[in-house]
């Protein structure tokens, strides 16, 4: 069952020979290389899938590749700009909120969106916001306090 | 890889029925985040899909002439709780919603799947049972309207024929207009969790008066239930902290739940006097959620 879907990933437009049975996680990790996608749960769960589909956080392991035609996907792969860190990529390694790491590109890309979305969080707001990823090595604590740090930041 | 038999992907409300009609067997996909998990689990291998997610037209909320609110099946959570209209009108409605899943899944999973894939614990389905809402069901050949209370049959069941498809949740204004309300989910997580109850309140005062109460679980018996004997019971009283147990105790005479890993029956007929004495004692203090 395949079928040709065009998507702009990381800026660049692409055009991709799918399964419509595949995952979107399935197309960016196999197809197209970008391996910070992770496969945690494969159940919508873990958030370690999460990419940014027209700039919303949404987990690729629940989302068929082919609903994806014509959207605009963002990866933690396309977040640095010229050899720099994002601003949340940044905050993430000076606050040392990473340790396995497994679980922190899906954290990156919720907090990018909330980053992007240009409003302010409460300490509250910022753990709703991430709630929807598990990590098992840090406790959250790290991960919430560089967040905060990368929204006070311009 | 999904197991999956055929796909169809619809972009209008007519050619999702055109597709269901052809192959009468098929199933919708709206965002997936249930149907997806079933084919993983083996529950729905092999399915035959109509895809509906790209339907822009069941995207919307709006208020018509009347002041009845439409809400599209393909609403998803983050937008229901964001919506100017429902921040309005139906609060509890958004704020209830805001408790599914997490955000990645509010972000896309859709208020339509929740109703139609029969979950007791279905974070809207308690609150849009107390809100009495009319379910637009369309197939080629025929539309009809269902209150929400019947479209519910039984544990994941509802009375979606094949061929059907749900294209309007309509909230009448009698039934919402100088409501205040209120959902709780209780849950062991704050994320990432099935209720172990959902307790939607809603009540019209009259000063400190009930004059109209609205009290409806999930959780509470095999599909979400309206309770008509703590709902009688309550309209006419006073709003004292008596009441509000008393009220929360008949509720027992209205429900049936069971024992699960998530909780046990005595549990759960505890947490349904609890919450509901606790919403309407909140409510009747200025809390909770009103229609503006």
């Amino acid at each position: 069952m395949l079928k040709k879907i065009t998507m702009t990933v990381n800026g660049v437009k692409r055009t991709v020979e799918i399964d419509v049975r595949e995952s979107l996680l399935d197309v960016l990790r196999d197809k197209l290389g970008l391996t910070s996608v992770k496969q945690g749960c494969g159940v919508g769960e873990c958030g370690a899938c999460a990419v940014l589909i027209d700039g919303v956080s949404i987990n690729t392991c629940i989302y068929l590749a082919s609903w994806a035609d014509g959207k605009e996907i963002r990866t933690v792969e396309g977040l640095e700009q010229d050899g720099k860190l994002s601003s949340v990529q940044q905050a993430f390694v000076d606050g040392g909120a990473v340790q396995c790491g497994f679980c922190i590109p899906g954290f990156v890309i919720s907090a990018t969106e909330l980053k992007e979305k240009k409003q302010s969080y409460s300490r509250e707001e910022i753990r709703r916001a991430l709630s929807g990823h598990l990590c098992r090595c840090t406790g959250y604590q790290k991960i919430v306090e560089a967040t905060e740090k990368a929204l006070e930041e311009d | 890889m999904y197991d999956i038999s055929t796909y169809e992907e619809a972009t209008t409300i007519q050619e999702a029925l055109q597709y269901l009609k052809e192959n009468p067997s098929s199933k919708v996909i709206a965002a997936g985040s249930d149907v997806l998990i079933k084919i993983r689990e083996g529950k729905m291998a092999g399915a035959s899909l109509v895809s509906i997610i790209k339907i822009e037209e069941l995207k919307k909320i709006e208020k018509d002439k009347d002041g009845n609110i439409h809400i599209g099946p393909l609403v998803n959570f983050t937008q229901l709780e964001e919506d100017p209209i429902i921040r309005e009108h139906l609060p509890y409605l958004g704020q209830g919603g805001g408790t599914m899943g997490g955000p990645q899944l509010r972000n896309i999973a859709s208020i339509g799947g929740n109703i139609c894939n029969g979950a007791t614990s279905a974070d809207s389905g308690s609150t849009l049972v107390c809100l009495n809402a009319q379910l637009t069901l369309t197939s080629l050949d025929l539309e009809r309207v269902v209150p929400i209370g019947e479209f519910y049959t039984g544990p994941g069941r509802v009375d979606l024929k094949a061929g059907e498809l749900l294209t309007d949740i309509v909230i009448l204004r009698q039934d919402y207009e100088g409501y205040v309300g209120k959902y709780t989910k209780f849950a062991q997580r704050k994320s990432m969790d099935i209720a172990t109850i959902g307790c939607a309140v809603m009540m019209k005062l009259q000063g400190r008066v009930i004059e109209d109460f609205r009290l409806a679980y999930g959780v509470a018996a095999p599909t979400p239930v309206r309770c008509p004997v703590a709902e009688a019971y309550a309209k006419g009283l006073t709003l004292t902290k008596e009441n509000a147990r008393a009220i929360g105790e008949k509720a027992l005479e209205d429900v049936s739940p069971r024992d699960s890993w998530r909780g046990s029956k005595a549990y759960r007929e505890q947490l349904i006097k609890v919450l509901a004495e606790r919403a309407i004692w909140e409510l009747a203090n200025g809390g909770g959620e009103q229609d503006a």
